[in-house]
């Protein structure tokens, strides 16, 4: 008996939408064996990591809270992956975002009027653009990998946050501690539906739902994805390679430098040595899991945050270690992966003799 | 003083040189493994777990290569039975190896480790300067050059080196001619995890003796980086890591010498000079085209 994969004629929708779910299940079917192995019930750390956060209001809060960056940056990462441009450097646009955005409150502090909070969120998405451009130009005009380049310049964005907290914008009433002064209330984003939720969350979901709209009806959608499944095609119609590469580069960090401005407004309210638990990383899984799509995204980012969420859940109530969170989300994108083959390939399960027999048609 | 530099840079340069020869020749066989950072991370925990549950740092480091092809076979299966995408399974391989690692971890944070003990070679350990620097050191120093030579003649000398390059600048010949593409680069792959978790085991049990989470901090994809500076040819390899080495040991120096720089602008160097010299290589197309494997991140799926 061998399996082996036959071709599909044309991509499966119903696998399509079936695979993220597939995935989904495996991932908590694996989930569940380390919890057993690991001295745990299994059901119970199941519950207490999928459910029980969607249970309480101030969980699902934080939930949201948590998958507002993770759509935000899904969205742009879905941009370059699908014109084929392997940006993983979201981690540092984030970063360096937050720098740029926090340069009004923490260096013109007094600076405080209806103005303050749009530029900081400007300033942000510049920033973010900026250093995702670093890897785009790099291959555009050198033919460089952008793969590793810009996962190199998330180290260096890490320690100039490091240096930046821990030297030149370090509070100066805060006692030697490595952390900013604390942002003023006019740099910080409001709150909204009287919950703790800051004004993140909507943002979000109205920049998901824009790119959403680009992507499907729009010539630049169109663009984007016959770049990305045939630049030689898109190449004949006129569109430039180079030209997508910048543009999906700098849309990328646009949205992580927004996201990480919005991260250190809403929620820190000042910069701190880390701002992050991986959200640009996580982000990658949440681009995939959601097909690329935005309204995709939006669903796995609220996935991926649950993650979050129920590993600190599963650790303070169980003792489970808190890096159950990305061992989970590494099983997922692995998951993802694997169930993505079904998309393109139907799987056939031939016996031995099967197998001969049309070999000796050979 | 020279001579203590020295001594730091073959420590630094160690686990960049194993872990990029073996990804050199998952690459020459046609297949971009992206997870050497997960990889190595696993080897590097599991080694310092076995080496310090047993007291063994030789177990340590067999058990940390065990862990380094475990990693990979899981990779191999996706990409090469599953065709998925080669990038994006990488991804996922590195971020599962710092979950799981820091996981298994948990219970090693803060534990004194094992440092695998010194070989002295005889004789040669006694010439003045140099036997302290190159005939003093632990045994995966030693075994990080045979690696190099073993891969440097294998892959240019051997029947089975010609055949593994055939698979990675033409799958498809390769494939007429009778040679099993899946089988060939499944080896290739195991080999990568093998020496990545060897890198690992380095790490933990020589470089510095303990677990930390996340001690890796990009090792990983600085061996990737280092197959292409050296354009997929081991013996560049040697030079490649030397000099990471050397960057990446400027930090513990300078800071001696009290230089006025921060700290963090030092520990970025490797990271920036990562980028400086991937652009210096990859301007040179001449250099690149010449060796890049063809169908390096193709995948493959016979026609049958």
């Amino acid at each position: 008996m061998r399996i082996e994969l036959v071709k599909r004629k044309e991509h499966s929708q119903a696998m399509a939408l079936l695979s993220p779910l597939i995935a989904v299940a495996l991932t908590a079917l694996a989930a569940a064996i380390i919890f057993l192995i690991s001295g745990h019930n299994p059901l119970e750390a199941l519950y207490k990591f999928f459910i029980e956060p969607l249970t309480q209001q101030w969980s699902l809060e934080a939930t949201i809270d948590k998958a507002t960056p993770l759509i935000l940056i899904g969205c742009g990462l879905a941009v370059c992956y699908l014109s084929n441009n392997w940006n993983i450097g979201a981690e540092g646009q984030f970063v360096v975002g937050a720098i740029f955005g926090s340069v009004l409150p923490v260096l013109f502090p007094s600076f405080e009027n209806v103005a303050t909070l749009p530029l900081m969120l400007l300033f942000g998405a510049i920033g973010g653009a900026l250093w995702a451009l670093i890897p785009a130009l790099l291959k555009t005009r050198f033919n460089t990998n952008e793969i590793l380049t810009s996962l190199m310049l998330v180290y260096v964005a890490g320690l100039l946050l490091d240096y930046l907290v821990r030297g030149p914008w370090r509070d100066p009433g805060g006692y030697n501690f490595p952390e900013s002064r604390i942002f003023s209330d006019a740099a910080t984003l409001p709150e909204v539906f009287g919950g703790t939720m800051s004004l993140s969350a909507p943002i979000t979901i109205v920049v998901a739902v824009v790119l959403a709209v680009v992507l499907a009806k729009t010539l630049k959608g169109f663009e984007i994805r016959v770049m990305g499944e045939s630049p030689r095609a898109g190449s004949f119609a006129g569109f430039s390679a180079k030209g997508l590469t910048i543009f999906s580069f700098a849309l990328a960090g646009a949205l992580a430098g927004l996201a990480g401005t919005m991260e250190v407004s809403g929620a820190l309210n000042q910069l701190l040595p880390s701002i992050s638990p991986g959200y640009g990383f996580t982000a990658i899984i949440v681009a995939f899991l959601g097909r690329l799509n935005p309204i995709g995204i939006i669903i796995a980012g609220f996935v991926l945050a649950l993650s979050y969420i129920g590993g600190e859940g599963v650790q303070s109530a169980m003792g489970v270690s808190n890096e159950i969170a990305s061992v989970i989300q590494g099983l997922l994108l692995f998951f993802v992966l694997a169930c993505d083959t079904l998309i393109l390939y139907r799987i056939r399960i031939t016996g031995q003799r099967a197998s001969t027999g049309e070999a000796s048609h050979v | 003083m020279f001579e203590a530099v020295l001594l730091t840079v073959i420590t630094a340069a160690t686990p960049l040189l194993i872990a990029a020869v073996g990804e050199l020749v998952v690459e020459r066989s046609g297949v971009l493994n992206l997870g050497v950072e997960g990889m190595m991370i696993m080897g590097a925990v599991i080694g310092f777990a076995v080496a310090n549950q047993t007291g063994s740092g030789t177990l340590g480091v067999f058990a940390a290569v065990g862990a380094g092809m475990a990693m990979s076979a899981l990779f191999a299966v996706l990409v090469l039975f599953l065709v998925a995408n080669q990038v994006a399974t990488g991804l996922a391989l590195t971020i599962l190896g710092i979950g799981f690692s820091g996981m298994i971890g948990e219970a090693f944070i803060g534990v004194p480790g094992l440092d695998l003990p010194q070989l002295y070679i005889p004789v040669l350990s006694e010439i003045p300067f140099i036997g302290p620097v190159f005939f003093q050191q632990d045994a995966l120093v030693y075994i990080s050059f045979a690696l190099v030579a073993l891969v440097a003649y294998g892959l240019f000398r051997t029947r089975v080196g010609l055949v593994l390059r055939a698979v990675g600048d033409n799958h498809g010949s390769a494939h007429a001619l009778g040679y099993s593409v899946v089988k060939i680069r499944f080896m290739a792959i195991l080999f990568g995890g093998a020496c990545a978790g060897l890198a690992g085991a380095y790490l933990s049990l020589a470089y510095t003796p303990q677990w930390v989470e996340n001690m890796t901090a990009g090792r990983g994809w600085i061996a990737l980086a280092l197959v292409v500076f050296s354009s997929w040819l081991p013996l560049r390899v040697v030079v490649g890591a030397y000099l990471f080495g050397a960057v990446s040991v400027l930090n513990l120096h300078a800071q001696a010498l009290e230089f006025d720089i921060p700290s963090q602008l030092l520990s970025s160097l490797p990271y920036l000079a990562t980028i400086v010299v991937l652009v210096l290589i990859s301007a040179n197309r001449r250099l690149t085209l010449v060796n890049t494997p063809a169908c390096l991140g193709k995948p493959f799926v016979p026609d049958r």
